[in-house]
């Protein structure tokens, strides 16, 4: 803008300064409460210069944590849904968006209403099913009659059986039974325009062919995008983590910060649960600091 | 909108869609279905059958004041927060965008605590906010008592809602610069010239043209506030002191998983997936009548 309103301005600047103050105030508050002894973080006013124990606290929350194990753990699981999410989507809404079969629209909106309920709220059931993953297929058997059918000429009893409880996929799979990536994908593909098509048909490419050597290619600003969100997405998730796994060997970082609570009538030790707060928070915030000129890039090359 | 070039084989076709339909059908319809199921049964914990009852669970819940009391937490929370985050992302959002000086750094920083999970902000917010120690502990110095979510239940509500919306202006922070930054710079300059100060601008042209994002956030915000508030409860008070914040989502998993009560837990999980739903179309049937779209 070529106008000059220093009034305006000036208190535009005072509120930007207020958010920034608000959006920094707690990421100082822990790093500060994480270089102090416990004494120190204990008085009032708690001190506004850094302490010294910073590296005393790390090792301390490190160890009482397990973080060793769990924060490996966070990031496989983390990256597995991404790619997961990344993957399954673009496949599912390239057959969605280009192709032409009877059913379609039905299988859009059945793919669509995964959007409305998340998995919290259907929590209790979704346990149940990855105790045993195959439960719904040995139902769909029993009440067909086949189970019945099997037994009666084999003698065999069909039992289906993979319980998913303390082990990766337990943890991995239901998070990327979601829409969201599909949604995105179908935006951007229907934006690419026909004659591409059009054009790979006439040169006598099929559509794995078409999918693979122009499609994923043109997306590559929609993955890493995904990638970025459902990354910090699932290193976040914390309430199935904690039914799913209650083996630690298969435990992930987030969930372990329940550990690290002072307790009620233990030593007020906030300086070490800061510390493993920070370790646990940087891993995702780093992701979205790389990755934020993508977004930023996004924002700025749409047309003004 | 429809793509003229598509490709004929329908087994390639449903091949490609298939991983995602098994995961979705798993993991998604049978949970709902199976929801629906033990809502109407009387279902042991850990097998040993179950026999149908009808509506008795939902009578049950339904005639509960501790139910009641969840439902009407988690209304309070989900308003507020969704107040606070969104009202806060879109004034910064609107004076980011006028490109002032620093606006690169406010826009990068800004967007930071929505990386944070919840249970993290939780355990942070639980020391920031903590009567004896961090940040508020000089209230209580200056006036013993004043603040204590460990025993007053408005404090800790208001600890949960701080904690929450903290995270989620981050999040609305994005959606808002993006819608603005798609707003053609042609039409505020034109406004400009015809003598339309900055404030004007922002009520006449840059709000309107915001609502579309504006419904799509405020659906996303409450459904969020549903959901993504477990982990802070869970941290932050256990949905304590005195049930004071015991929220939907907590209910449902401390009556599921602590107390193996299967059909109430299954319930209480169906109603909250009808006001989910409710919500979510209500917001589209009215709102989106006054949404200008372009």
């Amino acid at each position: 803008m070529v106008e000059r309103t220093p009034v305006f301005d000036a208190i535009c600047q005072a509120i930007l300064f207020l958010g920034l103050l608000i959006a920094l105030v707690p990421f100082a508050i822990v790093i500060i409460a994480a270089t102090h002894d416990i004494r120190t973080v204990n008085t009032v006013p708690m001190p506004l210069v850094p302490g010294r124990d910073l590296f005393a606290n790390l090792a301390e929350a490190w160890q009482r944590a397990d973080l060793g194990v769990k924060l490996f753990n966070s990031v496989l699981f983390a990256t597995a849904v991404a790619c997961g999410k990344v993957i399954l989507s673009a496949m599912a809404a390239f057959s969605i968006v280009y192709f032409r079969f009877p059913g379609r629209s039905a299988l859009f909106w059945a793919i669509f209403v995964t959007l409305m309920l998340p998995l919290e709220v259907r929590i209790v059931p979704t346990y149940a099913v990855a105790a045993n993953a195959l439960a719904p297929f040995q139902a769909i058997l029993d009440t067909t009659g086949i189970t019945w059918l099997v037994q009666r000429v084999s003698g065999i009893e069909v039992k289906l059986e993979w319980g998913l409880l303390n082990s990766y996929p337990g943890l991995i799979l239901p998070l990327v039974a979601t829409a969201t990536g599909t949604f995105l994908y179908r935006q951007f593909y229907l934006t690419i325009p026909d004659e591409l098509a059009e054009a790979a048909k006439m040169d006598g490419s099929g559509p794995v062919r078409f999918f693979v050597d122009m499609l994923l290619p043109l997306s590559r600003p929609n993955m890493i995008a995904l990638f970025t969100i459902m990354f910090v997405w699932s290193w976040n998730q914390y309430l199935w983590p904690l039914l799913v796994t209650t083996d630690p060997k298969f435990g992930i970082a987030v969930t372990e910060l329940r550990a690290l609570i002072p307790s009620e009538f233990g030593l007020p030790d906030w300086n070490v649960a800061m510390a493993g707060t920070l370790i646990i928070m940087l891993p995702p915030l780093i992701v979205v600091i790389l990755m934020q000129r993508w977004f930023v890039r996004g924002l700025i090359s749409t047309e003004k | 909108m429809e793509k003229r070039a598509t490709f004929s084989s329908t087994t390639i076709g449903l091949l490609f869609v298939a991983p995602m339909l098994l995961l979705i059908f798993v993991f998604f319809y049978w949970p709902s279905g199976q929801a629906l199921y033990w809502a109407f049964t009387l279902e042991q914990p850990w097998g040993g059958g179950n026999q149908w009852v009808g509506f008795q669970n939902f009578q049950q819940l339904l005639a509960d004041p501790v139910y009641w009391n969840s439902v009407v937490r988690s209304l309070v929370f989900a308003l507020a927060s969704t107040v606070i985050a969104m009202g806060l992302a879109l004034v910064l959002a609107l004076f980011t965008d006028r490109e002032l000086r620093f606006h690169r750094a406010y826009r990068s920083v800004l967007v930071w605590p929505y990386a944070i999970a919840a249970p993290a902000l939780g355990l942070a917010f639980r020391f920031i906010l903590a009567p004896e120690a961090g940040l508020l502990s000089v209230i209580n110095h200056l006036s013993p008592g004043l603040w204590n979510p460990a025993l007053d239940g408005t404090d800790a509500m208001i600890a949960i809602v701080i904690a929450f919306s903290w995270k989620y202006i981050g999040y609305n922070f994005i959606f808002f610069l993006s819608a603005l930054a798609s707003i053609p710079r042609s039409l505020t300059e034109a406004a400009a010239m015809d003598g339309a100060g900055p404030a004007r601008r922002i009520l006449d042209i840059q709000l309107p043209l915001l609502t579309p994002t504006l419904f799509f956030l405020l659906v996303i915000n409450i459904t969020e506030s549903f959901q993504d508030s477990f982990g802070i409860v869970d941290i932050m008070t256990q949905g304590g002191p005195a049930r004071a914040t015991e929220l939907m989502v907590y209910k449902i998993y401390f009556d599921g998983f602590k107390g193996l009560d299967y059909s109430g837990a299954a319930a209480q999980s169906i109603i909250l997936m009808l006001l989910v739903i409710l919500l979510t179309v209500v917001q589209f049937r009215f709102i989106e009548r006054r949404v200008h779209y372009k």
